[in-house]
């Protein structure tokens, strides 16, 4: 599974406040850390609370660069801050994210076409998440089609079918399972997919025990990536056995750090 | 409308080893050999890459072999010399490379010392010019005090030695490490044990990692055939999909392991029915390695000078562009 880092994110205080001074110390600090325990991208989000979001975002691209030749995902709402961040990215980014509105998919497809860069597309519209399967294999149908019309091949894209916390909706639980199996029909080749892993376990207890589980659940059902923490010793280690059961990866006896040290 | 041909496209490539080392290098070889280097399944030229043609070694062993009578007109006069022998198997039988087995070194045949051992390996590099191949007797305990003189006294030769297993594979690795050689892991038709081997090994010095030859194990035909192509399929097939601890070039000792079969040996008169014996066994050789060449063998170990005839035949007519 493709692990996109997520611990470059504004909302987290380390980040924000380096952003604010200006001190690349602990952005090179997770950028390395996160390379070193297996993520393959890493994301990058100024947080919500930013007051220059391109500035910040030129900047954190830059800064985390210089500690990591990972490619990286922009993740932010405001697309202008995305566009100047792809500017200055070295290899092909990853855009997080665009949700099936059709002003919002055009501005990003375009610029994906232009930069190279894959694009996750969210199940989501202007009315909101939708509460069942059909609706959100609908919106990632739309979310293909129009990539297509902007050149953009449907394995550039990763769909979220967007997971809300297990604690206040879980009824979305086997509905999001199901997006994930039917999102590989869309297309041949087929979309990919993602989650926000941690969102399933907001506010729940024992965290980490109810992301690993989704994950491996989740990739049991076709999930192809996740933003996640790439530090979860443990949800690294329960991946690494799926993909062993799931054929993904040659068994041997030493599988959970060969996983763990794929990209050293 | 013009159709559009599919194509596989791969995401990894099999390493690229070189046997042998030349002056430049501080080695004594006339020339190195490189094997691996594929980017598509074994002859597809048209999915991808394959830069590097497999090559064939010939069996020199340092005792007398008693190996079947039908090898006496090729060998017989050599037998008791492994630099004249390794010299024929070059010259006139035009092998790529020599893998020497110390055989002798056996405690329960000859037991041979570390010395006398390293002088035959020593012998063979001054015989012939072309990259050699250095194998143990087969006894790990033996075979381990054998590693490390072997490897000092042909120290930047650029040996290939071996083999490494599972249970045993530090002595040989070290040796090889410490001396710039490359080494053999040997796995029992286990793709699983194949993929720790090496790991193994690579945990050892990272730089091993692109200095390990994967022996899978090769039966011969009629004897398990199947389940080393399907290993070595697997094990390609891995590679080509990134996954680096396979994507080792591999080996196989087709010779050895055909010879010890009834189907090679057994005369005319025991067996009327299954045709002359010499053309019979060159067969069964020969078979045997052109399933391995199509599993993705890079290098092959054999036998008859026929057979390798036969062989390097087979592999100019796979190395013939196909590509559209």
């Amino acid at each position: 599974m493709i692990i996109i880092g997520e611990r470059i994110n504004g909302m987290f205080k380390d980040i924000a406040k380096a952003i604010n001074d200006r001190d690349p110390g602990p952005v090179h600090e997770w950028a390395k850390k996160q390379e070193y325990n297996g993520a393959h991208y890493l994301d990058i989000n100024v947080g919500p609370s930013s007051t220059e979001p391109v500035e910040a975002m030129k900047w954190l691209v830059e800064v985390t660069q210089e500690a990591s030749d990972l490619p990286l995902a922009l993740d932010s709402t405001k697309y202008d801050a995305i566009e100047a961040g792809l500017k200055l990215c070295k290899q092909p980014a990853m855009i997080n994210s665009v949700p099936a509105e059709m002003a919002k998919m055009e501005r990003v497809f375009a610029m994906a076409a232009e930069y190279g860069a894959e694009v996750i597309g969210l199940a989501m519209n202007e009315e909101g998440i939708p509460k069942d399967a059909d609706m959100r294999v609908g919106l990632a149908a739309e979310l293909v089609a129009t990539a297509d019309a902007f050149g953009i091949a449907p394995d550039m894209l990763y769909i979220d079918p967007l997971v809300l916390p297990c604690n206040v909706a879980q009824d979305h639980g086997p509905e999001v399972m199901r997006t994930l199996r039917e999102i590989k029909m869309i297309s041949d080749p087929a979309p990919k997919t993602t989650v926000g892993l941690s969102n399933i376990s907001q506010g729940t207890k024992n965290r980490e025990l109810i992301n690993r589980t989704f994950a491996v659940m989740a990739m049991a059902n076709g999930l192809d990536s996740a933003i996640a923490d790439a530090s979860d010793d443990e949800l690294m280690a329960a991946v690494a056995a799926a993909r062993i059961i799931l054929d993904m990866d040659i068994y041997c006896d030493s599988f959970v750090d060969v996983f763990k040290q794929r990209n050293r | 409308m013009a159709v559009e041909i599919l194509k596989e496209k791969y995401r990894g490539k099999v390493g690229e080893v070189v046997l042998g080392a030349t002056k430049e290098n501080g080695g004594t070889r006339g020339h190195t050999i490189t094997v691996g280097g594929e980017t598509a399944l074994p002859f597809l030229h048209f999915e991808g890459e394959i830069p590097n043609r497999p090559v064939v070694a010939l069996e020199v062993w340092d005792i007398n072999p008693e190996w079947n009578p039908c090898f006496d007109d090729y060998y017989g006069d050599v037998y008791d010399d492994a630099g004249a022998w390794a010299k024929k198997c070059v010259e006139e039988y035009g092998a790529d490379l020599i893998q020497v087995r110390l055989k002798g070194a056996d405690p329960d045949l000859n037991d041979y010392s570390p010395e006398d051992c390293a002088a035959t390996v020593k012998k063979v590099l001054e015989a012939v010019s072309v990259p050699v191949m250095v194998i143990g007797c087969g006894k790990a305990e033996k075979d381990n005090t054998l590693y490390n003189p072997i490897a000092e006294a042909a120290a930047g030769e650029n040996l290939v030695m071996g083999v490494a297993e599972l249970e045993n594979y530090k002595s040989v690795t070290s040796a090889c490490m410490a001396n710039n050689h490359v080494v053999i892991a040997q796995s029992p038709i286990d793709i699983n044990i194949c993929k720790q081997l090496n790991i193994l090994i690579a945990e050892m010095s990272p730089a091993m990692s692109s200095r390990i030859i994967i022996d899978p194990t090769v039966a011969a035909l009629g004897y398990g055939i199947e389940y080393s192509y399907s290993i070595m399929e697997r094990a390609r097939n891995g590679a080509l999909q990134g996954d680096k601890m396979l994507a080792m070039p591999m080996y196989g000792n087709a010779g050895f392991e055909s010879w010890r079969q009834k189907e090679a040996n057994i005369s005319d008169e025991e067996q009327p029915g299954w045709g002359e014996q010499a053309e019979r066994g060159i067969l069964w050789e020969a078979t045997t390695a052109m399933a391995y060449l199509q599993s993705g063998i890079d290098i092959l170990v054999m036998r008859h000078p026929e057979a390798l005839k036969v062989i390097k035949g087979n592999i100019d007519d796979l190395m013939k562009d196909n590509s559209y």
